[in-house]
């Protein structure tokens, strides 16, 4: 747990780090969150893929709350891609950010996937079928891409803005690398209390009805 | 043929069905009894296989196409006549000699009159009826019967008193559900009750 | 295999059959389609580009699948008809196909209303729009069956498929309005093969685990 203090003060100490001019810096919060958020998406499409194919139950929770990680920090992306957006180009919103489309995409996706929980009684169909769903997320997060990048060329043409390379120097990768590290170990933080947690009531749940 | 070790069913917060054990062998006619609300339902739906147990273990000896259950819901298309709904049935389970087996169990259960018209339009003892010979079309060895003598008149129940008599002669196996054991008498070799969880 | 595509047959049949006799789905969709394709007139402005009418012409489409799906479920619904189904020893993948097959059906019945009336009042319809539409079909009916399976089990169901069914769909609105107006429309329509390639084995592959308790 004091790992996560210290890189989180790492975030902090890092933007001073960058020279670039202060429009840079929300690139090191960006960026690595929209990781984080992939990879909060991969894991619960491979622990999906476990409960489907081991039927491991305990699989579920861990799915779930992959997926809620995901789309904190999928929201999180969208709110720093929008401010990074205004503050480079001026507008808070741009179809031409191929991230940004991607992530508004994942968004109403892994929205649904909400919604498709609550409305599901809970129990071994509902464990399933959020399964398959999770493990459907992985597979359009890729074909998404695609179609973002297909669409561009027809319906978008030539970008309007310049997009940064990711071209660093030295030191800018460094304090990227930590940056990133940092919102890992954040998210795996957050993971891991809330996936507690929820074990938690499940099991308060159970003893609740072993008692009645 | 079962074998059921502290099954339970929850279906989100309440609870179906807890704690039963119980033991099925081949040629036994197991009766389950109980009020409303104590899961005969349930349990032979986790018997035909339908669920899977929240608690405990079940293991069932048989494949799912020995299996004939019949539910609450006679389980066929409305818009598809009794004949096109057996046939459907017939394909899917691969019943050899299809057409002559439907037509034997239609003109047995007395519906071979209404082979042809809309099922939506058939009243509900009829329906009944023609679920019967949709559990059994396939000749199973394994039959399940969720208050089989709820929807029907006593023509019905005559018809189905005769072939509950043929399905033991020929030593298969019944799990049969009410809450009026009393039309069966004597016949069941094993009793189970339940009592609402 | 020769098993399975008879189960296929017989249950691809019903399917159609079913929602045949019930002379809900295919009016409604027929008067949704065309009833769309005028609305979008006006909707759109004088002027607008075949970009546009491209672009409405899969919306009305896209939402025209919806009714289908939604309704491809009704029978199941009502009441727990599939469980008879579940029963019997075929693979629960063959109702997936079976059902997929007659939702592709459908939405060739609706286009064959839909594109004509596009021609008609829009924009001649090319081959490869056609193209697309059969692909994207595909698309449509795959994960739209493994989708209403989903929303089968749930409350608010007609609700949850269209949420469920959006963002999957864009990916196809894409590659289908590109096959009607890029250049080289092979491009999109390749896409279109991939996607329906990578998510009807998905669906085919996942539907047991959706549609069993």
């Amino acid at each position: 747990m004091l790992l996560i203090a210290g890189l989180g003060l790492a975030l902090l100490w890092a933007p001073e780090d960058a020279d670039q001019g202060p429009s840079q810096r929300i690139f090191y919060i960006h960026v690595p969150v929209a990781l984080t958020a992939y990879v909060c998406f991969g894991w619960a499409a491979w622990k999906a893929f476990r409960l489907l194919w081991k039927r491991d139950e305990r699989a579920d929770l861990e799915s779930y709350t992959a997926v809620h990680m995901g789309v904190i920090f999928g929201v999180l992306t969208l709110v720093t891609g929008s401010i990074w957006a205004r503050i480079s180009w001026g507008v808070w919103w741009t179809w031409s950010e191929r991230q940004l489309v991607l992530f508004l995409i994942l968004f109403l996706f892994y929205s649904a996937y909400f919604m498709l929980r609550y409305s599901t009684e809970p129990g071994p169909r509902r464990a399933r079928t959020s399964a398959v769903y999770a493990l459907f997320g992985a597979v359009l997060l890729p074909v998404s891409f695609l179609a973002i990048r297909l669409a561009e060329q027809l319906l978008h043409p030539a970008p309007l803005f310049n997009r940064d390379g990711p071209q660093m120097s030295g030191s800018m990768f460094f304090t990227f690398c930590v940056c990133l590290a940092a919102m890992l170990t954040l998210a795996a933080a957050l993971y891991r209390i809330e996936l507690t947690g929820k074990r938690v009531d499940a099991r308060l749940r159970e003893l609740r009805e072993a008692l009645t | 043929m079962i074998r059921a070790r502290g099954v339970g069913r929850r279906f989100g917060d309440k609870r179906a069905l807890a704690g039963v054990d119980v033991d099925v062998d081949h040629g036994d006619f197991l009766l389950v009894t109980g009020p409303n609300g104590s899961g005969k339902t349930t349990l032979l739906r986790l018997f035909a296989g339908l669920l899977v147990p929240t608690s405990g273990e079940l293991e069932i000896r048989t494949d799912r196409g020995r299996v004939g259950f019949l539910s609450h819901d006679p389980l066929v298309y409305r818009e598809l006549t009794p004949l096109e709904n057996l046939d459907l049935y017939g394909r899917l389970y691969r019943i050899p000699e299809r057409r002559e087996r439907i037509g034997m169990l239609l003109e047995r259960f007395g519906i071979w009159d209404a082979r042809s018209e809309a099922t939506g339009d058939l009243s509900r003892g009829m329906l009944q009826r023609l679920a019967l010979c949709r559990a059994l079309l396939h000749d199973p060895e394994l039959i399940l019967l969720d208050e089989p003598f709820g929807a029907l008149d006593a023509q019905g129940a005559e018809l189905l008193l005769d072939e509950l008599r043929r399905l033991e002669s020929e030593r298969r196996t019944l799990v049969v559900s009410s809450h009026q054991p009393e039309r069966l008498g004597d016949r069941p070799t094993s009793r189970l009750a339940l009592s609402p969880a | 295999m020769t098993g399975y595509l008879a189960d296929v047959t017989a249950l691809a049949r019903k399917d159609l059959l079913v929602e045949l006799r019930s002379r809900d789905t295919v009016p409604a969709m027929l008067l949704f389609v065309v009833g769309a394709l005028v609305i979008f007139h006006f909707a759109l402005p004088e002027d607008s580009s075949r970009l546009a009418a491209a672009g409405m012409l899969w919306i009305a489409l896209l939402f025209t699948a919806l009714l289908a799906l939604v309704r491809s479920f009704v029978a199941e619904r009502e009441g727990t008809v599939i469980d008879g189904l579940l029963l019997a020893p075929c693979d629960r993948s063959a109702i997936w196909l079976g059902k997929a097959l007659s939702v592709f059906a459908f939405l060739v019945f609706a286009e064959a209303v839909a594109l004509p009336a596009f021609a008609l009042f829009y924009e001649p319809v090319t081959w490869e729009l056609i193209a697309g539409v059969a692909l994207a079909n595909v698309g449509i009916a795959a994960v739209g069956t493994l989708l209403g399976a989903m929303a089968a089990a749930a409350r608010a169901r007609e609700l949850l498929l269209p949420l469920l069914f959006l963002p999957l769909a864009i990916p196809l609105i894409v590659g289908g309005v590109g096959a009607t107006l890029a250049e080289d429309p092979a491009r999109y329509l390749g896409f279109l093969a991939l996607y329906d390639l990578i998510f009807a084995i998905l669906s085919w592959a996942s539907f047991e685990y959706v549609v069993t308790e």
